[in-house]
Order: C-alpha cells, then structure tokens, then sequence
C-alpha cells in the first residue's frame, strides 16, 4: 500500500486543519482549509486519493491536471486575498504524493503546464511575504513534489521510511538509466543524491528539521504537539530570512551547488 | 518564384543542428557573446566519475552573457548531446545560479533578459535529488525574474523538454517551439513502464509527436510561436518578443480558464490531438 493509499496526507490534514471548514470549490483530490497556527493564521492543503477522479491515471494521490490547476488556484486565491494585509496567512503543504499523474491525458493535456500553474503560485506567494511549508509526512516523488512543496522556504520532514524524496520509481529509474534495479539498489547505496531514503537526502542540507513521531500514518496527540510546534519554529526563522531558496545550500554533500554560484558572480 | 525560394532555402542555416555554445553564440549580438564558467574552469560533475560515467568539462550547459537586440541578455543553452541533456548538480546550480544573478542585476537597475535554449529529458537520474532540488530552484528563479524583463524559452529539438524542465517550461514568460520539438512532462519511456503500452506506445514516433510535438503544442495553444529551423528567424522572433515586453499574464497564472475547458473534457475516452486542440481553443 502506498503511502497515500494510507491517506497519511488526508489524516495530518485533519489533525492539523482540526474543526476547519475546507474550501469546497476545488476538485475533490484537494483539502484546502484555512486556521491559526501559534497565532498567525495559515492555510493548509494536501493532496489526496480519490478513487472517482474524472482522470483515471491520478485517483491514487498523484498530481496530475486538476490537482496542479487546482493547487494554483488554492494558493492563488490566498495570494489575492491577503494582498493589502500586513500579515499574510502561511501556507503549509501536506506532502504525501506518490508521483505526477503517468497517462496519455496528461500529456495531451498539457500536465507540464498544470504543475507549472501550482509551481508559479507557490513560489509567488512566497515572494509576496507568505510563508511557505513544505510538511513531508508521505511520499515527495519528482514532478509531484516540485508542484507541491518544493517551493517552500523550509522543508520539514518525518523520520520514517515511508517518507521518501526522489526523482523516478525504482523501476522507471531502472530502465531510462540500463540498470537492473539491484546494480541501482546498489550504487544508491554509495551515492547520497541517488538514495531512496531519508537520512541521504537529510544530508543534502535541503531540510531544515527532521522529526520523530509516533505513529506516522495517524498522529497522537502528542505528535500533532510536536509537529506544530516545529511549524511554529519555521514560521519564527522564515519572518526573520529572505523569501528566496538560499537556506538550502550549505551542506557538503552539496558543495559543487554553491561553489558554482560563488564563481559565477565572480564572472557575471 | 522557384528560384527565391532555392535562394531562400540556401540562405537558411539550421538551429537545430548547432550544438549547445553555438546556439547560444548565435542568438546574441555579433561580437558579444561572453561564457560564464566555460569548459577550462573545469567544473564537472563529482557524481558522475563514481559511477564510471565520464563527465563532461561544462556539464551539459552553456552560460553565455552578451547583448540580444542591443540590450543586456543571458542565454542559457543545454546540450542536449550529453547525457541526454539531463541536468545534475553542477549544470543546474549553473542555470539557477544564472538566473539568481539576473533578478538581481534587474533589482540593481540593469535590466537583464533571460533566454533558455530547453533540450533536455530533466533530472539526470545518476544525480537524483540534486537534480531535482536545482530544478525547483531554477522554477523559482524564472518566476522571480520574470517579474522584471520576459524569460524566454525555446524548445528547439531533436530532444525535446521533459520532466522537471517541462515545468520550468510553463513557467516562462514565452514559449517557443519549432517542429522537431517535443514538450511533455513524462518521457515516453517512463509513461509506458507505469502505465503499460495500451496507454503510452513509446516506440510509435507518429503518436508521440501528434500528442507532444511542437505543431501540437502551437495549435494547443500550449506555447506562444511555432518557429521554422532557421537562426535568422529564431533571432527575429526572440526581438519581437522582448520588444512586446512582459506578457500580460503568464500562461501559468491562467488556472481559471484551464481548469474550465478541463472540467468540460469528457475523460471517459482517451485523448487524441483534436479534443486538446478543441478544448483549448482560443488559448
């Protein structure tokens, strides 16, 4: 079972957003609702199955046309509604997405341009003086986490092997790059950027914390505690940070990333 | 008649077939063209020789500083014959980087201009989640310069925009293409290993570039020109467009009218060139 077959997005979505009403104009694969978190209100949204989608290829949770136009929309309407307001809700994406939607509707569709409308708006929002969280509770596959989530000025996740960030199923991986998936397995082993699991990609200085819980597919009270409490920590660090991405570039194992910006400018 | 055209024809020189740099040379002013981090600075990728692949000097992409139209412009060119013109760490903090130090030149009172010569299938899979972490930042880079003066995309061909890339495709203030473009998010590959061969036929050219090709992607609605193979005509398009200045609003802020004619496509059947055609006319 996939970790969004779990529903982990829609059960830390319900914890989170509590007794809040959702925005119920958007497609049914969304729950967008509006809170307070340590006294600042925020907007919460995650993306989850839904077994009637008019797109047969994104009923498991993956983020396909509707999702991404959909997700624009959502962070888009925030954007809108906060512009003469001093402060301006946080946005908190729930990330438990599998992948982007795999059809031929998609493509024909234009799927790249949907997950550049949800792309577009959360980067927007986060240059307007939003502050964006990525909550990584599930899955945080390729195109799928680039629409939802990557945009944030901090990314928190949750220690447990079901949260996982990468760029291609094993499988696909396997055949676009001529491996067989055990010599994948095992050169992923060696090489952090590679690796399927969470403590490599923690080494690539791309998270700003990493959380224990204890039941990570519906959260004790005292994990939803601890949670918001790390959100409450980010909200504190982004209000004092620049909006853009900077913060993700110290670690080592990212070394060459801010050695080439550094020779750049020294060219520009 | 006959004869123009030979001449015409004659006088034409492909787009297509130049290589990265020469791409990039050839879209700037005579005479101004300026590399950033050029092959002696020797920055290559340091995942790559790990796995017994051989990097490459530049990796895969080409920054160039220099004047398009008189004004001051940066041409970002992927090479689309290494490693399939994926991006890793190196050539992707390249991009980003780039386009950082663009907005910021643009805050500082040069009105710098971006163009992205897009020939790539994204993430480079040896480099995984670097890949992926460059190509968010270059998404947010694009959307934070182009605030400021158009980002303008071309997709030229023979490998075409995938992936993660696709994304930053969308997300540019125009879009071109020419007829041996192909744009989508998924490879072919990929959509037929996930989703099995009755979906996605990735050895069928035909029906491939009939969904994803750059006269599908014009007639969509998808981009904003269909250009002929030719630099003369590539460069003359690129003028107009920063001369017409910020479009006024990106195809990537219109999610009310997509998610309209989205609503009203009747999913129950697979989709073919004409419905998307139909469903977004007057894009």
């Amino acid at each position: 079972m996939t970790t969004a077959q779990q529903q982990r997005g829609l059960h830390w979505f319900q914890a989170l957003a509590g007794d809040a009403q959702p925005l119920n104009d958007l497609p049914a694969s969304l729950r967008v609702a509006d809170a307070e978190l340590a006294g600042q209100p925020v907007r919460y949204l995650a993306v989850i199955t839904d077994t009637s989608n008019p797109f047969p290829r994104a009923r498991d949770g993956e983020v396909g046309l509707l999702e991404g136009w959909g997700l624009a929309q959502a962070v888009d309407e925030a954007i809108e509604a906060d512009r003469d307001k001093a402060t301006k809700r946080a946005l908190i994406a729930i990330v438990d997405v599998p992948s982007q939607a795999y059809g031929r509707r998609e493509e024909a569709y234009g799927i790249h341009q949907a997950l550049a409308g949800a792309v577009d708006a959360y980067a927007r929002a986060r240059l307007a003086g939003h502050a964006v969280i990525g909550l990584l509770v599930g899955k945080a596959m390729s195109g799928a986490f680039l629409a939802h989530g990557y945009q944030a000025n901090r990314l928190i996740a949750l220690r447990d092997p079901g949260v996982m960030v990468h760029a291609m199923g094993k499988a696909a991986a396997a055949r676009i790059t001529l491996r067989s998936v055990d010599e994948l397995e095992a050169l992923a082993a060696s090489v952090p950027p590679m690796a399927y699991d969470l403590d490599n990609y923690a080494s690539l200085g791309l998270l700003a914390e990493v959380l224990d819980v204890e039941q990570v597919m519906q959260p004790t009270a005292a994990d939803l505690t601890r949670v918001q409490a790390a959100l409450g920590r980010a909200l504190a660090d982004i209000a004092d940070s620049p909006r853009d991405l900077r913060n993700r570039l110290g670690a080592a194992n990212r070394a060459a990333s801010a050695q080439v910006r550094e020779l750049l400018r020294a060219q520009w | 008649m006959a004869d123009q055209n030979i001449q015409r024809l004659l006088a034409q020189r492909s787009f297509t077939e130049l290589g990265a740099r020469q791409r990039a040379r050839a879209l700037l002013d005579a005479g101004s063209f300026r590399e950033l981090l050029d092959p002696f600075a020797r920055l290559m990728s340091p995942w790559l020789p790990r796995q017994g692949i051989v990097p490459q000097a530049d990796d895969g992409v080409v920054v160039a500083k220099g004047l398009i139209d008189g004004a001051p412009a940066v041409v970002i060119a992927i090479e689309g014959a290494f490693q399939g013109g994926s991006l890793g760490e190196v050539g992707g903090a390249k991009i980003a980087g780039a386009l950082e130090l663009a907005a910021e030149d643009n805050r500082n009172g040069t009105p710098t201009r971006a163009v992205l010569l897009l020939e790539t299938g994204g993430v480079r899979l040896q480099e995984a989640n670097l890949g992926l972490a460059a190509i968010a930042e270059i998404q947010a880079a694009i959307v934070e310069l182009r605030q400021y003066q158009p980002v303008i995309g071309l997709v030229a061909g023979p490998v075409g925009c995938f992936g993660g890339m696709s994304i930053a495709a969308g997300l540019c203030s125009y879009l071109l293409v020419t007829r041996e473009a192909r744009l989508g998010l998924n490879g072919p590959q990929v959509i037929e290993q996930e989703a099995g061969i009755d979906e996605y036929d990735s050895r069928d050219r035909p029906f491939i570039w009939g969904l994803t090709g750059g006269e599908q992607r014009h007639a969509s609605g998808l981009v904003d020109g269909y250009v002929s193979d030719d630099v003369e005509a590539i460069r003359s398009e690129l003028h107009g467009l920063f001369a017409k200045g910020k479009p006024a609003q990106e195809r990537s802020r219109r999610h009310a009218w997509f998610l309209q004619r989205l609503r009203a496509v009747d999913t129950a059947v697979q989709a073919d060139a004409a419905a998307v055609r139909s469903a977004y006319q007057g894009a």
